[in-house]
C-alpha cells in the first residue's frame, strides 16, 4: 500500500491547485446548488425585458402623442385606440385569418428545417452531391422569391399549397448554410478519434457530428423562422382568400388604416412568438451552448 | 496499487518477445499542386511492451504524422507499420489516442466524455462505468464528474482526455504532444502523473513531444528527430529508473547528460526548453 501514500500529493492537490480555470469550476458547482432555477431564470428575464419594454412604451408614447395633436391625418396613422376598436370589433375574423397565416409558417417553416437539415448532411457526406446540389441551392436562393410566387399560385391555386411553398423556399438556405456550417465546425482529431474507436458512421454523427452542429444549425432556424412569416404573407399577397397578407390587402385597397396596423401588429407577434418558441427550443436542446450566452433576450443564465 | 486488479496486464503479456510496435522504411510524402514535401523520410523502429518510447523533434519535423501512421489514420506512402505482429490498414481499434487539444465533447460532463470509449465501441456498461470511476480516481478528477469541459481548466481537461484513451484498457497508448498546450507547472504535474500511470498500467506508451526535458522526464528511451524530411538522428537510453521524483531526476546527471545531447542533435536553436 505504499503507492497511494507516495501518490496522494499529486492526486489530492491537483484539482484544488492547478490554476484559476479550477475555481470557475468549483464556483460553477455551488453556483448550480445554490439559486433555484425558476428564480434565476425568472430574475433573468426581468432584467433581460424591461429595456426593450420601456422603448416600445415609448414609441406607443409618441404614437399616441403624434395622433392625439392631429400632426398626421387620421386616414395615414390611426391612433391607437382606433386599432384597439377594430382588435374589438373584429377579433373572431383576425383571430381566424392569424391562424391561417400561422398554419403556412409553421408548417413551411418545420419543412424547411427537416429539407435542409437533409440536405445539408447528404452535402457534407459526399462531396459529389455538394458540387451538383450547392449551384442549384445558389440558384433557387438569389431568384427573387416574390417573382415565383405567382407560378406558384397559377401551379398550386389559391389554396395553402403555394404560401407553404413559398415560406419553405424563403426559409430552406439559412437552414441549409448554418447545418453545412455546423456539421463540419466538428473538431478533425475528434473524428480520427472516433475512427481509433471503431465507431459506425452512424454512431460517429449521433454522438458527435449532429450535436456538434446544433449551435450553428439553431441560430440558422431563428433566422429561418422570421424569414417563413415573410414567405407565407407574400404568397397570400399574390393570391389568396384568407390569412392576414390576404387582409392587410383588403384593408390597404379600402384605405382601412386601423385595420392596416391591426394586421401589421398581429404579423409581427407571429414573427416574435415563434422566433422566442425557436429560442426556448435552444435552451432545451443545447444547454450548454446558451449558458455561456447572455446577449439575447431569454439567454440570461 | 489503485485499482491494480483491472489496471494490471495479464502476466503472458510481459513475456513477449517480438516488439508490440515495428515500424520499418517509413515514408510520407505530402503532394501540393507544385511541390512535394517529405514528412517522413525512411524511418524505422521497434517499441517492446511494455516500454515509454518518447520521440522528440522540432516542429515540423513529422513526428505527428508518424503516430498518425500507426495509429492507421493516415496511410504511409512506403514502408510498414505492424501492431502486435498484425500489418496496419486502416485505424486501430486496439490502440488509445490522445491529442494536444484534449477534443472533449462540450455537451458532456467529464464522466460521460470518459464513457464515449465505451459507448462507440459498444463496451459491457457496467464494467465501463466501473472503469470510468477508477480512472477518475487515479488522475485526481473526483468530484468533477459531471463539470462540463468549459468549466475545467486544461490540465484537467488533459486528464478527460486520458482516462477516454485508457477506458478499454489498450496495450498502446499513443499520445500526441498531449501536454504542449499547458503551462508550465501543470506540464510538470502530469509528467509526474504520466510517469506514475505507466508505471501502474504497464502501457507501451509512445509519446511525441517537442520539450526536451518532457521527453528525456518520461521515456526510458528517446528517439531523437531531425526537421524535414523527419528521419531519426540518435536514439537514447539515459537508464534513469523507471519511478522518477521530479526535482531529484532534474538534477540527476543522466538526465543532464541526454537532455544536453538531445539539445546539440537539434541545433543550439531548438534549445529553449
Amino acid at each position: 500500500m505504499a503507492a497511494p501514500q507516495q501518490t496522494a500529493p499529486g492526486r489530492a492537490g491537483s484539482p484544488q491547485a492547478q490554476d484559476g480555470a479550477s475555481t470557475t469550476a468549483i464556483e460553477a458547482l455551488e453556483r448550480r446548488g445554490n439559486q433555484s432555477k425558476a428564480r434565476k431564470s425568472a430574475l433573468a428575464l426581468l432584467s433581460a425585458s424591461w429595456r426593450p419594454a420601456l422603448v416600445l412604451a415609448g414609441l406607443f408614447g409618441v404614437w399616441w402623442l403624434v395622433t392625439a395633436l392631429g400632426l398626421v391625418p387620421a386616414y395615414l396613422i390611426p391612433s391607437p385606440a382606433a386599432v384597439w376598436d377594430v382588435f374589438v370589433a373584429e377579433w373572431p375574423q383576425l383571430l381566424q385569418h392569424t391562424m391561417v397565416t400561422l398554419q403556412e409558417t409553421v408548417v413551411g417553416f418545420v419543412l424547411a428545417a427537416i429539407l435542409g437539415v437533409v440536405t445539408a448532411v447528404i452535402m457534407v457526406y459526399s462531396p459529389t452531391a455538394e458540387k451538383s446540389i450547392y449551384p442549384l441551392i445558389l440558384f433557387a436562393q438569389v431568384i427573387p422569391k416574390i417573382a415565383i410566387a405567382p407560378i406558384l399560385v397559377v401551379w398550386f391555386g389559391f389554396g395553402m399549397a403555394p404560401k407553404i411553398i413559398l415560406a419553405v423556399l424563403i426559409a430552406f438556405f439559412p437552414v441549409v448554410v448554418s447545418a453545412v456550417a455546423g456539421l463540419r465546425s466538428v473538431d478533425p482529431e475528434l473524428l480520427e478519434l472516433s475512427s481509433t474507436m471503431g465507431a459506425s458512421r452512424w454512431k460517429t454523427f449521433r454522438k458527435i457530428r449532429f450535436p456538434t452542429s446544433l449551435p450553428h444549425l439553431m441560430s440558422g432556424l431563428k433566422v429561418a423562422v422570421t424569414l417563413a412569416v415573410t414567405g407565407a404573407v407574400v404568397g397570400e399577397f399574390v393570391g389568396a382568400d384568407q390569412g392576414l397578407g390576404f387582409v392587410l390587402l383588403l384593408a390597404s385597397g379600402n384605405l382601412n388604416a386601423p385595420l392596416l396596423f391591426a394586421v401589421l401588429i398581429l404579423m409581427s407577434i407571429i414573427g416574435i412568438v415563434l422566433f422566442l418558441l425557436v429560442e426556448l427550443l435552444e435552451r432545451i436542446v443545447i444547454p450548454w451552448h446558451a449558458s455561456r450566452r447572455n446577449n439575447l433576450v431569454l439567454a440570461g443564465g | 496499487m489503485i485499482g491494480a486488479s483491472v489496471l494490471d496486464r495479464e502476466p503472458d503479456a510481459h513475456t513477449t518477445t517480438s516488439p508490440i510496435i515495428e515500424v520499418e522504411g517509413l515514408t510520407r510524402r505530402f503532394r501540393s499542386k507544385r511541390s512535394e514535401t517529405v514528412a517522413l523520410h525512411d524511418v524505422s523502429l521497434s517499441v517492446n511492451q511494455g516500454e515509454f518510447v518518447t520521440i522528440a523533434g522540432p516542429s515540423g519535423c513529422g513526428k505527428s504524422t508518424m503516430l498518425k501512421i500507426i495509429a492507421g489514420l493516415v496511410p504511409a506512402s512506403e514502408g510498414s507499420v505492424s501492431i502486435m505482429g498484425e500489418p496496419v490498414r486502416g485505424p486501430q481499434k486496439q490502440i488509445g489516442f490522445a491529442f494536444q487539444r484534449s477534443a472533449l465533447l462540450e455537451w458532456r460532463g467529464v464522466r460521460k466524455n470518459i464513457l464515449l470509449q465505451a459507448e462507440m465501441r459498444g463496451m459491457d456498461r457496467k464494467h465501463a462505468a466501473a472503469r470510468a470511476d477508477e480512472l477518475i480516481e487515479l488522475t485526481g478528477l473526483t468530484g468533477f464528474e459531471r463539470a462540463l469541459p468549459h468549466e475545467l481548466s486544461g490540465g484537467m481537461q488533459q486528464r478527460v482526455a486520458l482516462c477516454r484513451a485508457l477506458l478499454h484498457e489498450p496495450r498502446i497508448l499513443l499520445m500526441d504532444e498531449p501536454f504542449g498546450a499547458l503551462d508550465a507547472l501543470t506540464r510538470e504535474q502530469m509528467n509526474v502523473e504520466m510517469n506514475r500511470i505507466w508505471r501502474e498500467t504497464g502501457t507501451t506508451i509512445l509519446l511525441v513531444t517537442h520539450s526536451v526535458a518532457e521527453a528525456v522526464y518520461l521515456g526510458n528511451r528517446i528517439v531523437v528527430m531531425s526537421p524535414r524530411p523527419g528521419q531519426i538522428v540518435e536514439t537514447l537510453e539515459p537508464g534513469l529508473p523507471a519511478e522518477r521524483e521530479y526535482g531529484p531526476t532534474m538534477q540527476d546527471p543522466r538526465f543532464a547528460a541526454a537532455s544536453e545531447r538531445i539539445r546539440i542533435l537539434l541545433g543550439a536553436s531548438q534549445s529553449h526548453d
